[in-house]
């Protein structure tokens, strides 16, 4: 296990090296240059000197290589820089921005696994009856439907009903509270997203828990079990949704680590100022420095959620750790 | 002593044709409706979005791109069956129009990327060893990237425009069939047919195209059709954002920018229509996927 362990650790610095070198090329490959939209936003006029002196402030006057190893050092030691755009630290543009996407993911976290897991596994008990049906068409539609056309639809649902309600529409404020300082006005912000995504995220992982159920309770050992005289309770929970509950832990993990950074268009629809509009608006910019250290968070979350999904596979079935 | 000479392939007594009796397109295609009705129904739903798209020019009461100042924001009617949008333009005519979009670029992401994801993950799984980490690690780059910082690149480096989306989409489609696909060979890269053909002295391209690919098609073809509906997706959600195909050109994603946030208590019509055709093609398209896993899998095909 210990080998296993140190050599899925190893092998995920090519991968972070590979990211921050693809990152780093994009940028730079992007036509444009961030001092002259600095300079120029004010409508002045400016010398070429004051543009030179922009470049070597912000450090990009420099040969590339240099730039690249710059970067390396700096995200080795922690340090994320300061951002090209706003002269703030990196580490504290991304600390404002990062409680709201993670509060999304979470919460849609929370409300896929407490849907999926259990209709995904009626369903395949109850296979070929209307009940399945039902949650598979369900499950599929929530893979059709685009989630900002059912964030849209929902600011409209929730608009039209309120007006109905009190008689004037109500929308949940913009500006984003730590769920410890005002949770009903925390969650009355995030939950509309949350769910949004949430839907789809559950449609994918009920699929999933019903095709892994259904190929676990084909098993000879639950028939083993049946044939003890088990209770079928007994049988379903700790034999056949333990086991199968394995491909599904992965959707869950990819999908998570997903969210971190894959919530721009949610986020967009809801006004919501998370990790993924930050990172649209920094490659907007030309933010370099900001933009590198995005992906390279977004890239670790994945990456580690990889790993952890990995290694929890391993822990679980012997025969992946032995290969 | 002489040695017999191998027989030529072709001549082999014993083909895998002996055993499976000959079955042309029609009678696939008339078994298929029938055992999957569920299936059925998405063709169907594929079938008018596709065809609506082809035959837009012909069938579109009005121009898409066409302004009509003085029909602004008009709820549905006999004249304008789905509304008009805040500059006039008739919604259904937009939608038909938009139909051809999305499955240009759906159609084009899903083959373009599925087809480089089956060449590197049978590739990959055929040597194996440091050809097979280096693409590996390759791979896991890409799908770990920011699909969104990647989508911005294309988009500010080529510019905007259907050919730019469709590169944008497809890149991050490329690793996941990979694996996929991958997996699977590697499951019959031991098998004995596999290792009777290297011992014949075949190269490398005819094992792979002729002996690894077509044991991999299944879950192949089973995730092109499921790229179709996660291309559409995508190109709605990049168009929403403004990074997609641009303004005057038909797509729903776009549909569903700016006027439809807007106008959306006003004229929900703009906001809700467009999606709709969004979730009726991708739910068409994902039914259809699973009806094609049902036959395709023999594993499921029991039950």
């Amino acid at each position: 296990m210990h080998r296993y362990i140190v050599s899925r650790i190893l092998l995920t610095i090519p991968t972070l090296l590979g990211a921050a070198a693809l990152v780093f090329i994009l940028m730079r490959l992007i036509p444009g240059d961030i001092c002259l939209v600095r300079l120029g936003s004010g409508g002045t006029s400016f010398s070429t000197q004051a543009l030179a002196a922009c470049h070597a402030e912000i450090g990009i006057d420099k040969p590339w290589l240099l730039q690249f190893v710059n970067f390396i050092w700096g995200m080795a030691r922690g340090d994320f820089g300061i951002s090209m755009w706003s002269g703030k630290p990196v580490i504290q543009e991304i600390a404002t921005r990062f409680p709201v996407s993670l509060e999304v993911a979470v919460l849609a976290t929370i409300i896929a696994v407490s849907i999926a897991i259990p209709l995904g596994t009626i369903s395949a008990l109850k296979q070929n009856t209307w009940i399945d049906l039902l949650v598979r068409t369900v499950s599929i539609a929530g893979i059709a439907t685009p989630a900002f056309w059912l964030g849209i639809i929902s600011i409209l649902f929730v608009l039209d009903v309120s007006q109905w309600i009190t008689g004037h529409p109500w929308m949940p404020s913009i500006d984003y509270v730590p769920l410890w300082k005002d949770p009903i006005r925390n969650l009355s912000i995030v939950m509309l997203p949350a769910i949004t995504v949430g839907y789809r995220y559950a449609a994918v992982s009920m699929r999933m828990t019903r095709s892994a159920m259904l190929e676990v309770l084909r098993e000879d050992y639950i028939r083993t079990a049946r044939a003890k005289g088990l209770l079928e309770k007994i049988i379903i929970n700790r034999h056949a949704l333990k086991n199968a509950l394995l491909p599904v832990v992965t959707v869950i993990g990819i999908e998570f680590a997903f969210l971190i950074g894959g919530l721009v268009v949610t986020e967009q629809v809801f006004n919501l100022n998370g990790i993924g509009r930050l990172m649209v608006q920094a490659v907007q910019n030309q933010d370099y420095t900001l933009t590198q250290a995005l992906v390279m968070v977004v890239v670790t979350i994945a990456i580690l959620t990889n790993l952890v999904v990995d290694l929890f596979y391993a822990w679980l079935d012997p025969r992946i750790r032995l290969n | 002593m002489t040695i017999a000479a191998p027989t030529p392939p072709g001549t082999a007594i014993f083909t895998d044709d002996a055993y499976v009796a000959p079955r042309g397109f029609w009678s696939v295609t008339i078994r298929f409706l029938r055992r999957q009705p569920v299936g059925t129904i998405g063709i169907v739903l594929v079938a008018i979005f596709g065809l609506a798209g082809l035959f837009a020019d012909f069938i579109a009461p009005y121009n898409p791109t066409a302004n009509d100042f003085a029909a602004m924001t008009e709820a549905p009617s006999w004249a304008h069956w789905l509304g008009t949008d805040q500059l006039g333009r008739d919604i259904l005519s937009r939608i038909l129009f938009g139909a051809r979009t999305a499955f240009v670029v759906g159609l084009t992401s899903a083959i373009v990327g599925g087809t480089s994801g089956l060449v590197l993950g049978v590739g990959s799984a055929y040597f194996g060893g440091r050809i097979d980490l280096f693409l590996q690690r390759i791979l896991d780059i890409i799908m770990s990237f920011p699909l969104i910082i990647m989508a911005l690149a294309v988009v500010s480096i080529f510019g905007t425009g259907v050919q730019n989306v469709i590169v944008a989409i497809t890149i991050p489609l490329i690793p996941r069939c990979a694996r996929v696909v991958r997996s699977s060979a590697l499951a019959i890269r031991t098998v004995p047919y596999v290792d009777a053909a290297r011992a014949l002295g075949y190269g490398h391209s005819r094992i792979i195209l002729a002996h690894m690919v077509p044991n991999v098609a299944a879950p192949f073809l089973i995730m092109l059709t499921s790229f179709v509906g996660q291309a559409i997706l995508a190109e709605a959600s990049l168009s929403y954002l403004g990074l997609g195909v641009q303004e005057p050109v038909a797509a729903w994603g776009l549909m569903l920018q700016g006027g439809a946030e807007e106008y959306a208590s006003t004229a929900p019509w703009i906001a809700i229509f467009p999606g709709l055709a969004i979730m009726l093609t991708v739910f068409g398209i994902n039914l259809f996927g699973d009806a094609l896993r049902d036959v395709l899998d023999p594993k499921l095909r029991e039950r």
